[in-house]
């Protein structure tokens, strides 16, 4: 995956040159070992500062709407997906973007890298599927489909739905014989074991709102949660105004999360945020046939009606 | 919605979703007959319950 870099950045360098974009939405090297962070380039003298590895995980998405002139954005499978999601619901138009499609083999869980060190890590290089991470004490070759985030080892959209070039070859999709094992784990659990594994996620939550804003079907004006008049929602450590935080937040979600991750990603306290969407998602597979961001002339399932919407719950 | 919280813990026969016309006072006294029994055979609610002190 980072010998498509040299691609990505002379894809850039042109269309920057050629004034096609205003400018060009990809990663840069973070602030610290194993970790980038989004950056908008404007000129060709920038070009050398876009990355793309395993660490790559936020969604860029986010940041294509409300833009001045055309943007050309790095986009693996979910944040097209996130594209095609913002096209349908008029957050952009499709000829204001410049699509650059790389298709992904996954990024890497980085607490779970992390969580094999005693000390902090001071590199982290790649070359293929292998890693190699050191800390000051110790160095470990790593093979990069052990340690993949939970959402891309379930990922079955890897390469981008929709994209103007692309700065890779297709990569194979995975068939997964069950998407959701983790979903239909909770779920075999009974409701007091179900409402514990939901209490015990959430403990450590500071309500810092980084799942929010690092998510971009979350684009809102106004959050329920900042809105003051009516408070929908408590705004301290309240447990159940926590909880309700994230019910919420991950019901507005519903039909529309392509489980890009970004959430987990921005989560300071490694809280698995995707265990509520996760169940949205698949009950709308189940119910609709339905896995968001996949085709430009279709509505989400809650946003359109259909006679043959389920509607058992109903008396 | 009912889905997601039956996920989280919260039991099925807690929320219950219904559409009544105003003209349809059999039914309603009907569904909320029912409501009632099914929540009453449950107990108390202590999921999602804020506690202000």
């Amino acid at each position: 995956m980072d010998t498509c870099i040299k691609k990505i950045r002379a894809l850039a360098a042109d269309l920057l040159d050629k004034g096609e974009v205003e400018r060009v939405i990809g990663f840069a090297k973070g602030t610290i070992p194993m970790a980038t962070s989004p950056i908008a380039i404007g000129s060709k003298q920038e070009i050398e500062k876009l990355v793309f590895n395993s660490t790559c995980g936020l969604n860029l998405a986010n940041f294509v709407t409300k833009q001045k002139g055309k943007t050309a954005i790095i986009a693996k499978g979910c944040d097209s997906r996130n594209i095609v999601t913002h096209i349908v619901e008029n957050q952009i138009k499709r000829d204001e973007i410049y699509i650059i499609g790389v298709p992904c083999t996954g990024m890497v869980d980085k607490f779970k890298i992390a969580s094999l060190f005693k000390d902090e890590i001071t590199q982290f290089e790649e070359a293929g599927d292998t890693l190699t991470v050191s800390s000051l004490s110790q160095t470990q070759t790593l093979n990069k489909q052990d340690y993949l985030r939970e959402n891309c080892s379930l990922c079955t959209h890897r390469n981008p739905v929709l994209y103007d070039v692309l700065a890779a070859d297709l990569v194979e999709e995975q068939v997964l014989e069950n998407p959701f094992p983790d979903v239909d784990r909770i779920e075999a659990l009974d409701p007091d074991a179900r409402w514990e594994h939901f209490e015990n996620l959430t403990k450590n939550c500071i309500r810092c709102y980084a799942c929010r804003n690092a998510c971009p079907i979350c684009y809102c004006p106004t959050c329920f949660v900042d809105e003051a008049g009516p408070q929908w929602v408590g705004k301290g450590q309240n447990k159940t105004d926590v909880d309700t935080f994230h019910f919420l937040r991950a019901f507005h979600c519903a039909g529309r999360c392509t489980d890009c991750g970004a959430c987990v990603e921005a989560c300071p306290m490694g809280i698995n945020v995707r265990d509520f969407t996760r169940k949205l998602n698949k009950d709308t597979l189940e119910m609709f046939g339905w896995e968001a961001g996949l085709d430009l002339t279709k509505r989400p399932p809650l946003d359109a009606y259909s006679p043959q919407d389920p509607n058992d719950f109903i008396k | 919605m009912g889905n997601l919280l039956e996920h989280m813990g919260v039991e099925r026969d807690r929320v219950h979703f219904s559409w009544i016309s105003s003209a349809e006072a059999t039914k309603f006294v009907d569904v909320v007959r029912e409501i009632s029994e099914k929540v009453r055979a449950l107990g108390p609610n202590k999921k999602f319950v804020k506690d202000y002190n």
